[in-house]
């Protein structure tokens, strides 16, 4: 298909290269270096999408990022969609297919365009006027049944991607010197001077080509080149400086805390076919020592009745069309103008070939030199005069111009426009900057600098070219000077022909008082008039905020980047104050929309999260065993044999354990080695117990409190030397209790002499239990006595199994007979199998922390976390053994001494059994003391724990009860979804209750 | 007490044992050999007794290694050295330091397999790294010799400078699998070319 609008020569897209792609199914032909969007128009394509709110035809109007009406979904191959791109953004490649967005059946004929007969019903605030009745069927009913459902199809932009993205994304720290944003002629003459100063600079902007307006420069001259070669040779000048990187299709899209900026990087078509392993995008997070933000300046739309229609084109984007991508926007075109640069663009159509039917200027008078240029060459300029409309819904055919002699219809097909340039200050505003309203020129400027970082050319005002390019340089050598590079030489001077500066603008409505009707948009993408804002003024809104969320303007995803000086006019001049005075709204990151992948990057899927295994991991693995996560930790949590179900395999485990002698992979546990010589003064403080006294081969339970008096952690300590102890903390609470040490240990008691350790993985745990261990691991033992009583329960020794070496505790932690080993990680796997294979003798048993909760449940041992909640006391969980009564201080003691801590009827933990065995209650059921409370009756208690006990063949619990403890044999109710349980309160612990089987 | 069977039933095995790990030109990751570890706790007069017990310099500045042949204390905090000895056993390095600092307050603690080491070699190592750490690894901010403890990007991991493009990496035996799978991807993402690190 030969490309209608395509120039014969020229441009910086190579016609040696065809691409081929699809828009709405149909295929059509660009040229490598087309966006998206240029291919289209040269194509002849004017509709492009149809609107937020009342599903206008619309057509593209800009040529960079601040499009907000060319949005398109594009598919890249399954998996690959992305929504909501910006067709001036998206380079195509062979093979793209690209989508509109928001209409339905097709984008030429779209049901949904009936809301523009509905239009009264959503002006400004309908959200809160249209939909808050009838409440027919009860409170919001038509809100959320007739109304939400309706609006919610057919407003919006494109559909979220429903298939899993197959693509990779990668994050990346960097550090620079200076950071330079924006790749204009400001942006290069600033990386120029950082560069030559030695210091490491990155330089990025957010297109596949650097150059900015330069690009699209035909007239201008510096030092003797035409734009593109004086560009061509300072970008061969910075390619062979090794400290300066470029980075192209880089958007920097936030500014954070302490010169902390974020770049997303978009992987070149060309890398990713050079690399297969190439991501899809990086994201940059970078920490600059100084940054030049060259941002430029966006052009902004004129306001008038159906300015929205496709054809209607800013003035600049039409040039840079023509020069950048060989794309003439029409044949015929008017031009509606208030500032001069237009003028420059009807002058490059007219040398191109298009016909500029008429240059119409919102001014009295235009006499800068690209006004008399235009003139000069015959083009017709109206001065004075307004567009009052425009004929043509898919395409515009001709234009209303108003002025003092009528109002006089042209025929067109585009209208370009100009209101003038309004400085991009956004990534200024996100430093958390202030900006200054310049009076004289209607534009905000970047204020005072909060950050490390300085604007230069068109984002802070400076518009001539030679201004533009010595601000850029300026801002340069300041910047490396600043990150402690001196500058190399004075700071370059440009000489600039043929670039006259230009000058005009205008703020607000341009609809002429006569003879104008339609609709005149402020934001495109939220669909918000001038009528709209005006209305909202008109019902009481003030500040521009609240004019902002009752409209809704500027809050599209464009942010209102060509929308925002226009809304804040007419809001000033309907409050008839001055717009300073009306303010303006804050700029958030992202400038642009940003991939979840970039945020994402490698987290997900396996490396989401870290997965810590133990030693004996794989061979659980190998056994079959299901495994349960605590904390990153995955945990063998049953064993399943052929067939069996958890239940029976967890009762098969429990009863081995207590029939013979079980394995049990207790790695996770937490360990802190506690060394020094104030070691024992410090576990005094820490835990409630005593230690002082504990001699070096013994262990003893301890029991960690908060300040408040609560249990927060509690485990096995073993004495190793006066001066060392070998602290146990539950799985998941080891790094919170080595914490809560630290901070005691840095804020409370700095002069004391210890030092804290983590040694969870230094060693590995196999916890033996059962009547048979002790025979089980003695051919193993090397050095240590296990005899019942030069190794009674609560001991520790130093010596060697299966020839490592191993601190051996005797601990229980079912009630059992039981060894602790624990071993060098190294070795565990092969001491685990040796144990293993040993144990074929005694029927021995591999289990799960399933089995071991049922276990320990049974002997009413206490899991932290689980029958504690955050809110008990020693005495609460019946632990006041464990609290050294003449202890004169630990953390918490003062707290257990509290009114609410003493007051009766405190909830305490008991246990409970069913009346009927059968019968079981779940974990965080209430309790009752009646059958039948009445509805909102007070409960008195709750379940923590419940399990089939295989050893008892009945079920048993644990419970929090009021008063519990005085309360044994009394029969309480649990309650639940539909039925009562009928149970008894009993003591805590199920079996054993003399501890005869743990001093076997 | 019944008879001992003492006999070494299999060898040691590590976290990242059978596991393959990249070895291309620009990037390489390999599991640093076998080593006696230890975590000194102490203050400056303890570090200068230890110097020369242990047979390396325990450095005072932030950052800094004291390296000798195949001995290396990483200064972590300001009471804080790792001491890493190749090819060695935790109690040859723990008995002559226990012995010079006896009258002296002080932690020694063997982490010798509470941790282990990774080589990232090659010319994209400081770029992989950075894919998760956000320190300055140019030479010029972390130069050769340079070790902390900061993060890789969900594990903590001390960082090690030992040549332009090799580092060394401990890290806990439970997260090594996830640092050398992130490593690994990071460096299969990263641009081929350019960057200062």
């Amino acid at each position: 298909m030969i490309a209608s609008l395509r120039t014969v020569s020229g441009g910086r897209i190579d016609r040696n290269k065809p691409v081929r792609f699809t828009f709405d199914g149909r295929t059509y032909q660009g040229f490598a270096g087309d966006t998206l969007a240029s291919a289209l128009l040269a194509n002849g394509v004017k509709l492009f999408g149809r609107s937020y709110k009342y599903h206008r035809p619309r057509g593209v109007i800009s040529v960079g990022p601040e499009e907000p009406n060319a949005l398109v979904g594009v598919s890249r191959g399954p998996g690959r969609f992305t929504p909501n791109l910006r067709a001036t953004q998206v380079e195509i490649v062979d093979g793209l297919d690209a989508k509109s967005q928001n209409r339905w059946p097709s984008l030429d004929f779209d049901l949904g365009a009936v809301n523009s007969l509905f239009a009264p019903l959503f002006s400004a605030g309908f959200y809160y006027k249209t939909f808050m009745g009838p409440n027919l069927f009860g409170k919001n009913w038509a809100w959320t049944h007739l109304f939400e459902p309706v609006v919610r199809n057919a407003a919006g932009l494109g559909d979220a991607p429903s298939d899993p993205d197959p693509d990779a994304y990668a994050q990346f720290y960097e550090h620079c010197d200076v950071l330079v944003v924006g790749g204009g002629p400001a942006g290069v003459a600033a990386a120029l001077a950082a560069g030559a100063s030695g210091a490491r600079v990155i330089f990025c902007d957010e297109q596949a080509e650097f150059g900015g307006t330069l690009l699209s420069e035909t007239q201008a001259t510096i030092d003797g080149a035409s734009a593109p070669a004086w560009l061509a040779r300072q970008f061969a000048a910075l390619a062979a400086m090794p400290n300066v990187r470029l980075m192209p299709r880089t958007q920097a899209f936030g500014y954070y805390a302490q010169n902390f900026l974020g770049l997303c990087e978009v992987v070149s078509e060309a890398e990713r076919l050079a690399n297969p392993d190439a991501p899809r995008e990086r994201q940059w997070q970078v920490r600059a020592k100084e940054v030049v933000l060259a941002c430029g300046a966006i052009e902004r739309p004129l306001v008038f009745p159906d300015n929205d229609r496709p054809g209607v084109m800013l003035a600049e984007a039409a040039r840079v069309y023509l020069n950048r991508y060989g794309v003439k926007v029409g044949r015929r075109v008017v031009v509606a103008t208030a500032h001069d640069s237009a003028y420059r663009a009807a002058l490059d159509l007219e040398a191109a070939g298009v016909e500029i039917a008429r240059i119409v200027d919102l001014r009295a008078a235009a006499d800068g030199e690209w006004p008399r240029a235009a003139r000069k060459l015959g083009i017709e300029v109206t001065t004075g005069a307004r567009i009052a409309g425009v004929r043509g819904r898919l395409c515009v055919k001709a234009a209303a111009v108003a002025s003092a002699q009528g109002v006089e219809w042209i025929g067109c097909d585009a209208l370009l426009v100009s209101g003038g340039w309004t400085p991009s200050v956004h990534l200024y505003s996100q430093s958390r900057g202030k900006v200054v309203w310049d009076a004289e020129r209607e534009i905000f400027v970047p204020g005072v600098s909060v950050q490390r970082e300085r604007s230069a050319g068109a984002c802070k005002g400076v518009f001539a070219l030679d201004r533009v390019l010595r601000d850029g340089a300026v801002a340069g050598h300041e910047a490396a000077a600043r990150a402690g590079f001196s500058a190399q030489g004075p700071v370059a001077n440009f000489d600039v022909a043929g670039a006259p500066e230009s000058s005009g603008g205008l703020l607000g409505d341009a609809t002429p008082s006569r003879g104008a009707k339609g609709k005149a948009f402020v934001d495109f993408q939220n669909d918000v008039c001038a009528s709209d804002i005006r209305l909202a003024v008109r019902e009481g809104m003030r500040s521009i905020e609240h004019v902002k969320r009752y409209t809704t303007t500027g809050m599209a995803t464009d942010q209102g980047k060509l929308s925002n000086m226009n809304a804040l006019a007419i809001a000033a001049n309907a409050l008839n104050a001055p717009l300073p005075k009306v303010g303006l709204t804050t700029f958030r990151q992202p400038y642009t929309p940003v991939t979840f992948g970039a945020f994402a990057g490698a987290s997900r899927g396996d490396l989401f999260d870290p997965v810590r295994r133990t030693p004996i991991h794989e061979w659980a693995e190998d056994q079959g065993a299901e495994f349960e996560d605590v904390g990153l930790w995955k945990r063998a949590w049953y064993f399943s044999r052929e067939g069996e179900n958890m239940h029976a395999a967890v009762a098969r485990e429990c009863r081995q354990v207590r029939e013979s002698v079980g394995l049990f992979d207790a790695s996770t546990l937490g360990k802190i080695e506690v060394v020094g010589p104030d070691a024992a003064a410090f576990m005094e403080k820490l835990y409630t117990n005593p230690w002082a006294k504990l001699e070096p081969g013994r262990c003893r339970y301890g029991l960690m409190l908060n300040e408040a008096g609560f249990i927060i952690d509690d485990g096995v300590i073993a004495r190793m030397a006066p001066d060392r102890f070998h602290v146990t903390t539950t799985t998941g609470g080891a790094p919170r209790v080595l914490h809560h040490m630290e901070d005691y240990l840095q804020t409370e008691f700095p002069e004391m002499k210890v030092w804290l350790t983590s040694t969870t993985e230094q060693w590995a745990v196999i916890a033996v239990q059962g009547p048979r261990a002790r025979d089980l691991i003695a051919p193993f033992v090397e050095g240590v006595d296990l005899s019942r009583e030069a190794l009674p329960h609560m001991s520790v020794r130093e010596g060697r199994i299966c020839d490592v070496e191993t601190r051996l505790m005797r601990v229980s932690f079912t009630g059992e007979l039981g060894f602790e080993i624990n071993v060098p990680p190294d070795s565990a796997r092969a001491v685990w199998e040796t144990l293993w294979a040993e144990g074929r003798k005694y029927h021995v048993v591999a289990y799960g922390t399933e089995a071991m909760h049922v276990l320990r449940a049974e002997k009413g041992y206490i899991i932290v976390g689980q029958d504690t909640d955050g809110t008990m006391t020693p005495a609460d969980a019946g632990l006041e053994w464990a609290v050294g009564k003449a202890k004169k201080d630990f953390v918490g003691k003062r707290s257990l001494s509290r009114p609410d801590i003493v007051a009766p009827n405190r909830k305490q933990l008991v246990g409970l059994l069913t009346d009927d065995p059968i019968l079981m209650p779940l974990e965080g059921e209430q309790i009752v003391a009646v059958a039948n409370p009445t509805k909102g009756s007070h409960a008195i208690g709750h379940v923590t724990s419940a399990y089939a006990s295989p050893t008892l063949k009945r079920s048993i619990a644990l419970a929090v009860v009021e008063n519990g403890r005085a309360r044994m044999g009394e029969k309480v109710f649990v309650a639940a979804e539909g039925r009562t349980m009928p149970v008894t309160i009993c003591d805590t612990v199920f079996w054993d209750k003399k501890g005869a089987r743990l001093d076997a | 007490m019944p008879s001992v069977m003492t006999k070494p039933v299999a060898r040691p095995r590590g976290p990242l044992d059978g596991r393959a790990l990249p070895r291309g030109e620009d990037f390489r990751l390999a599991v640093s050999p076998a080593a006696g570890r230890i975590l000194l706790r102490g203050d400056a007069a303890v570090a200068a007794r230890a110097s020369a017990a242990f047979g390396a310099p325990l450095p005072t500045r932030s950052g800094a290694v004291g390296a000798r042949s195949d001995r290396a204390a990483l200064w972590l905090g300001p009471d804080e050295w790792l001491l890493i000895a190749e090819g060695e056993a935790p109690a040859e390095i723990i008995a002559p330091l226990s012995a010079a600092l006896a009258d002296r307050a002080h932690s020694l603690v063997d982490v010798s397999q509470r941790q282990i080491g990774l080589d990232v070699v090659g010319p994209n190592a400081a770029r992989a790294l950075t894919a998760g750490c956000p320190l300055d690894l140019s030479l010029a901010a972390f130069p050769v010799g340079t070790a902390t403890r900061t993060l890789l990007a969900k594990s903590e991991i001390v960082l090690w400078r030992r040549a332009p493009e090799h580092f060394r990496v401990e890290v806990w035996r439970s997260f090594a699998d996830y640092v050398a799978s992130y490593l690994s991807e990071a460096a299969r993402r990263a641009p081929r070319a350019g960057g200062f690190a």
